[in-house]
């Protein structure tokens, strides 16, 4: 009779609430009727450290739409241990999601919102979620993780089409959230915001425009940046729907390296 | 009714003497009063087809949808109590979700159907609870398998099906599904059948208003279950008008 619960002791029919023919006590009262309720705080170490992580996700606003790339290293501490990682997915036809730090913290929250659109496609009634409102949701889903002093480790840049116009939005592990017309996590928040934000200060980007600078930045970061690689993925979302392009491979050309003499 | 004033049709838990369990009987007539709900496999996909019984004026164009999404890969048509069937609905959905959270893959209709079968007939078993009054149809279509569809009673009953129906004209709609050959037929042929057949065998003295709900899960749809779109679904549904004009001007012919 498991499908039923224990009938002769059924659940409450809410929870936190008053008791009938008992006190009352208030969250966070320590006066109420009665011994404290509430449990000695035991203290416990709560893991913190992300294991397989990857590195910066790149967010441009252009004039029609965002683009946000990024490459597919798992690194495991300094090993550069798995080399497929995909980190940009399809949200639905108005949202693209980049994201770093964390893989396994990425899974989890991916499969998550995957179920959540399923959900909302079983309502049937046409209406999609938008980019803000995910843009919302992780902040809160960040913000409580961290809250209870174990973070999902992890940098999202949403990228979507709001009411016709481009959004772009970034969340860190903490919950602390933005939005911004150039964005860049991890160590891409050091090397590439600043060739970004050039770029889009000068205004006029059009998609081949940020598409380009985006690459330029993927390079750069390669050069640069120990945990990155040379494939990635780039995806494009404009009002007419979502696209992530196949993995694109740098050519890179380590002559430039002159000072670095090989024997 | 011989089972009234015996004293055995008040509990799902008791057998009558002659071995029926009548809460459960009962159940399957609260279905066919329902609007008739039929499901086609064919070729390459499945497709539902529900004829809704608007019962006032005053509800909006619409409103009590008996075709459901379960997941992006099944749908559920359902004749019967509406509430009890919805409540089905959100088992097979929970079901669905909890198989994808578990094993990342989508949930096999065989199994899916396993599972809210065991749940309504869970219902038939005890005195505290009554069987659900409702019908389900589900079906799926994927590349390995192909098209699959299942029909579950208030019972706990369920087999896989090539064509069923449920609901008040059960029967000559499934005198015209035994009719077709189904096996050859694609789903885009099926559409134009189900909203014919629909049409049919609605009884326009006893039930005035209706709505023809159409839905499909094929190879086309990429295995989504989805609603046949707008145009396709008013396509079927003059020809399903024309066809029934026709027969009503050569019955007259006749006479």
């Amino acid at each position: 009779m498991a499908f039923m619960g224990d009938m002769m002791n059924p659940a409450p029919l809410w929870q936190n609430g008053p008791a009938p023919g008992a006190f009352y006590n208030f969250p966070a009262n320590s006066s109420g009727f009665g011994p404290s309720t509430r449990p000695v705080q035991e203290f416990k170490a709560h893991s913190a450290t992300p294991i397989t992580t990857t590195t910066t996700v790149i967010g441009v606003k252009f004039d029609k739409g965002c683009v946000i790339a990024a490459d597919t290293l798992g690194s495991y501490g300094t090993l550069a241990r798995f080399r497929d990682c995909p980190r940009i997915m399809k949200v639905n036809d108005l949202i693209l999601l980049g994201n770093g730090g964390d893989y396994a913290d990425y899974q989890y929250l991916k499969d998550i919102i995957e179920q959540k659109i399923i959900d909302e496609q079983c309502i049937g009634d046409g209406l999609l979620l938008k980019p803000r409102s995910l843009h919302c949701w992780l902040t809160r889903v960040l913000y409580n993780k961290r809250s209870k002093m174990d973070p999902l480790w992890s940098n999202y840049v949403v990228a979507g089409i709001q009411d016709g116009e481009p959004f772009l939005g970034a969340v860190d592990k903490l919950g602390t959230a933005y939005e911004d017309a150039a964005i860049a996590t991890g160590l891409g928040a050091y090397m590439a915001t600043p060739l970004v934000r050039e770029a889009v200060d000068k205004g006029n980007l059009d998609e081949e425009g940020a598409k380009a600078l985006v690459r330029k930045c993927m390079e750069v970061l390669f050069y640069r940046d120990a945990r990155a690689f040379q494939r990635y993925q780039l995806g494009v979302v404009t009002s007419a729907g979502v696209r992530i392009e196949d993995l694109a491979e740098l050519k890179h050309d380590w002559s430039l390296a002159h000072m670095i003499h090989m024997k | 009714m011989s089972s009234i004033g015996t004293g055995y049709d008040l509990s799902a838990s008791q057998f009558s003497p002659d071995g029926r369990v009548f809460q459960v009987e009962y159940a399957a007539k609260a279905v066919e009063n329902s609007g008739t709900v039929i499901g086609l496999r064919g070729k390459d996909g499945v497709v539902f087809a529900v004829e809704k019984l608007v019962t006032s004026k005053l509800y909006e164009p619409g409103a009590n949808k008996r075709i459901f999404h379960v997941d992006e890969h099944v749908g559920m048509a359902v004749a019967g109590l509406i509430s009890d069937a919805r409540q089905i609905v959100e088992t097979a959905r929970s079901e669905a979700s909890n198989y994808r959270s578990q094993y990342g893959s989508q949930v096999p209709l065989k199994y899916l159907n396993e599972r809210v079968s065991m749940y309504m007939h869970a219902y038939t078993l005890y005195s505290a609870v009554r069987p659900y009054g409702c019908s389900v149809v589900m079906g799926t279509w994927n590349d390995y398998e192909g098209p699959q569809m299942y029909m579950l009673d208030p019972s706990g009953v369920s087999f896989s099906y090539f064509g069923c129906a449920v609901g008040k004209a059960k029967q000559a709609a499934k005198t015209e599904i035994e009719k077709l050959k189904l096996a050859d037929l694609t789903v885009k042929e099926l559409v134009k059948e189900a909203a014919r057949i629909i049409y049919l065998v609605h009884d326009e003295l006893k039930d005035k208003q209706f709505e023809l709900e159409l839905s499909w899960v094929s190879k086309d749809t990429n295995g989504r279950h989805q609603l046949v779109p707008k145009e396709l679904a008013t396509e079927a549904e003059n020809l399903a008008k024309q066809a029934l004009a026709d027969i009503e001007d050569s019955d007259e012919g006749d006479m």
